[in-house]
């Protein structure tokens, strides 16, 4: 491990937490400190670039005692950490848009080396036209190929989600990459104040990264990676689903913990539920959009309208037997979207397909209503909101509505 | 309704372009005869590699529908015909695509048939060949093996000539005028269609009772359910039985232990790989490592005397070790063929030295008369005389030769399914 230059609790001092004025992706920085991160590469894209330039000061300041690394491409940055992890290295990385595209084939790799790297992805639209704005489609791509995904929207939930991120990925069980997905611009470039934990904390809350038998090391001679047949792959796939399986266990495990030592409770690990009690219909969606929703919600509530939010942060492991018991309690279901399906089941966004999925085996299955809704960085109002509650209260009430709404467009 | 199955082991690259032209010739004549068939190379085969052992297939099938059970596979089940275009695949064939050491005749059907191109009598190539539980033929189209480049094809009616065979031992699979008919398509060439026939004419038939063979058991294991297997695409380095990276070896004549033997694979040799091996003189040998620093195979031990003894299970005869040694026929490749076994040539010469000499300078006597493709410039021209007088038309002008080749041993039964 990476040893910080200062002491980590000076003697005499209290354990407290302090505040700082920091964004998302600061805030994330600011975790890799906490986490004694060992190897760190970079390549600058927007939004992500902030977090590469916060860590080279906290580098330069003399906090940090770790490898940073600025490759000549993302593949190239996302390959140097993934062969630091495997010999034993704890690493952080990260990207944008189409830079993580870029890395595409160095994110198939990793999951399959069993290789617990967090990353962060500063949720930006895909090429072309270049745009900055949030689209959740480039950390989306990696849904199906292993790695874990999780959304936050606030600069704290960011910095203490990097602190669980590594704790879930570098458990024996899990040994899986996990990607924290924050939104371009509202919360990669918008500070805010943070709860910064003290050292100490985060010491009896995460581990040292034990690698085991599966350590890339002269003292343990082992091959990586070798050629397979058909005889080998199926098996080996198997591994990382039961792998994936147990992530959810793991998941629940640390934040139950970072609880107790924290003092933050997030309540349901994978997703926040924002006045669904008594709702009637509710909002689903990830990332910052819940701001907006929220407000929206506690004006509607005024008027007399009962709904809420179950804003998603796992996206992989999906919470299915959590969403189905939750979900099934309303009338009405509105999946928003901050992604696209083209040619998808009912040309929906991403996570609507997944939670009409997960929905079909439920014993309350209420009707879903997607909406895409703030692409390429485009604001979801209040007024958005206004819209899709209105749509969802029809649906509610036995009226037929389309399956898939584009809210915000100009027509 | 009846399908049938033809596999061809051959040599990576040297055989690439031979083994194509024979599957292809049977699904084409198969289409002459009204079937229909697909031709196709083991995906998981290696055949751009020098001397890998891989496999292409031929299925005839009697129409599409009846064709379709036989595809998207990678290898049929069983075959009715299995053809080595080297008799020394004959000891068995290890490729990319399974693991351990598998018989030559492994897919055979019982009653089918293994055609071996080869010039060898039939009592060497059963040395070679693993006994089987079930009878099958053993059937020889008589010539040179037929090794080419990745690039160049030494068209020496090889491709044809089993076609021709194939006529002969299986008339229910071709006729001899459906291959006739195929040639005549797909390359226009009479003198092909001649050498089908001569080698039609020519092919030599041994009915193997079951048992007879080489006797060793090929390697077997059970593949590891997806809980046995260790996690994040690891493998552990090869160790010895007692947990070392490697062991020393012991001197039979003096019983002096040292030198050097690590720890390799015992599921994957890749000595199939070979059709040449070296043959070292300890006598003239100078100590200089080359041949130990210079194998991409790592296959040379030390012995505790300060020699270096090619581990012939590790060996995959590339002749490297011979291409950079100093001393002038120190290390000699010769044909694998000439060999029945994989001992060690250092504990040969230990036990008797002199004897060891005369077996060696026995061995390298033949050193030309196998080669990666061509050694030397007028080698083809060398091997055309034996190829003529295995049957192939010495070509326009020319008559071609006719002396008589032994016949069928056995006749052919009516086994085959």
């Amino acid at each position: 491990m990476a040893r910080v230059v200062e002491p980590r609790v000076a003697p005499g001092v209290e354990e407290r937490e302090h505040e700082e004025l920091i964004s998302g992706s600061e805030a994330i920085a600011v975790a890799c400190k906490l986490a004694d991160v060992d190897v760190i590469t970079a390549y600058p894209i927007r939004p992500y670039d902030t977090v590469m330039q916060y860590v080279a000061k906290l580098v330069a300041n003399g906090q940090l005692d770790c490898e940073y690394i600025v490759a000549e491409s993302e593949h190239s940055q996302f390959e140097i950490v993934k062969h630091a992890s495997a010999a034993g290295a704890r690493v952080f990385c990260g990207s944008s848009g189409v830079g993580w595209m870029y890395a595409f084939e160095a994110l198939t790799v990793t999951p399959a080396l069993r290789i617990p790297m967090v990353a962060m992805v500063g949720n930006r639209a895909l090429d072309d036209p270049g745009a900055f704005g949030v689209e959740h489609n480039d950390a989306l791509a990696v849904r199906d190929l292993g790695w874990m995904l999780v959304w936050v929207d606030t600069a704290q939930e960011a910095l203490d989600t990097a602190l669980i991120a590594y704790r879930v990925a570098e458990d024996r069980r899990v040994f899986l990459p996990c990607a924290i997905a924050c939104d371009g611009a509202f919360l990669t470039h918008s500070q805010a104040i943070v709860k910064v934990p003290p050292q100490a904390w985060v010491d009896r809350f995460l581990p040292p990264y034990d690698r085991g038998d599966l350590l890339l090391h002269p003292d343990n001679p082992i091959t990586v990676a070798p050629q397979v047949n058909e005889d080998w792959l199926m098996e080996l796939r198997k591994q990382n689903d039961e792998a994936m399986k147990r992530a959810r266990t793991v998941i629940a495990e640390a934040y139950r913990d970072f609880e107790a030592i924290f003092g933050r409770a997030y309540g349901n690990p994978f997703f926040e539920e924002y006045q669904t009690a008594d709702a009637d219909v509710v909002l689903v969606g990830m990332g910052t959009l819940s701001m907006p929703v929220k407000v929206a919600i506690r004006r509607l509530r005024q008027e007399g309208h009962r709904v809420g939010l179950v804003r998603l942060r796992w996206f992989r492991p999906f919470p299915t037997e959590e969403l189905q018991a939750t979900l099934g309690r309303f009338r009405a279901v509105g999946v928003i979207d901050r992604d696209y399906a083209f040619g998808s089941p009912y040309t929906s966004g991403v996570v609507a397909n997944e939670v009409r999925a997960a929905l079909y085996d439920a014993p309350q299955r209420p009707p879903v209503v997607g909406f895409i809704c703030g692409l390429g960085g485009r604001e979801v109002t209040v007024p958005d909101v206004y819209r899709m509650v209105a749509l969802l209260e029809q649906a509610a009430a036995g009226t037929r509505v389309a399956p898939t709404h584009w809210i915000g467009i100009r027509e | 309704m009846a399908t049938y199955a033809v596999e061809v082991v051959y040599r990576g690259i040297f055989q690439k372009t031979l083994a194509k032209n024979i599957t292809r010739g049977i699904v084409l004549a198969a289409v002459k005869e009204g079937k229909t068939g697909i031709s196709f190379g083991r995906y998981g085969d290696s055949p751009e590699r020098n001397g890998i052992p891989a496999k292409n297939f031929a299925i005839v099938a009697d129409d599409a529908e009846e064709l379709e059970a036989s595809m998207a596979q990678y290898e049929p089940k069983a075959v009715d015909i299995t053809i080595a275009v080297d008799d020394t695949l004959c000891k068995g064939v290890e490729s990319w695509a399974w693991y351990g050491l598998q018989p030559i005749n492994r897919l055979t059907k019982p009653g089918g048939y293994v055609v071996v191109t080869t010039m060898l009598p039939f009592e060497e190539l059963l040395t070679m060949t693993h006994a089987k539980a079930d009878p099958y033929h053993l059937a020889v189209v008589r010539g040179l093996p037929s090794f080419s480049g990745l690039w160049v094809y030494k068209d020496d009616h090889t491709d044809v000539r089993v076609l021709g065979a194939i006529a002969r031992l299986k008339p229910e699979l071709l006729s001899l005028a459906a291959v006739e008919a195929a040639i005549r398509e797909e390359w226009g060439d009479e003198l092909k269609v001649l050498s089908a026939r001569r080698a039609h004419e020519r092919v030599e038939t041994l009915l193997v009772p079951p048992g007879t063979g080489n006797p060793e058991t090929p390697y077997e294991f059970e593949l590891p359910k997806w809980w046995e297997l260790r996690e994040g695409l690891t493998i552990p380095a090869i160790r010895t039985a007692d947990g070392a990276a490697g062991e020393t070896l012991v001197d039979p004549a003096t019983g002096t232990a040292g030198g050097w033997r690590p720890a390799r694979n015992p599921y994957f040799k890749k000595f199939t790989t070979r059709t040449m091996r070296p043959v070292v003189d300890f006598d003239t040998c100078v100590k200089c490592t080359l041949c130990w620093l210079q194998c991409p195979d790592s296959c040379f031990d030390v012995t505790p005397d300060g020699f270096y003894d090619a581990n012939l299970e590790a060996c995959c005869g590339c002749g490297v070790c011979e291409a950079v040694c100093p001393v002038a026929n120190c290390i000699t490749m010769v044909n694998e063929a000439a060999f029945t076994d994989n001992r060690s040539q250092w504990e040969m010469w230990k036990a008797d030295p002199a004897a060891y000499k005369a077996w060696v300078q026995e061995k390298i006597r033949h050193r030309p008369e196998r080669s990666h493709g061509f050694r030397y410039r007028g080698q083809y021209q060398e091997q055309i005389q034996a190829m003529v007088a295995a049957g192939v038309p010495a070509g326009p002008g020319h008559e071609a030769l006719t002396e008589p080749v032994a016949h069928d041993t056995v006749e052919p039964s009516a086994g085959g399914n």
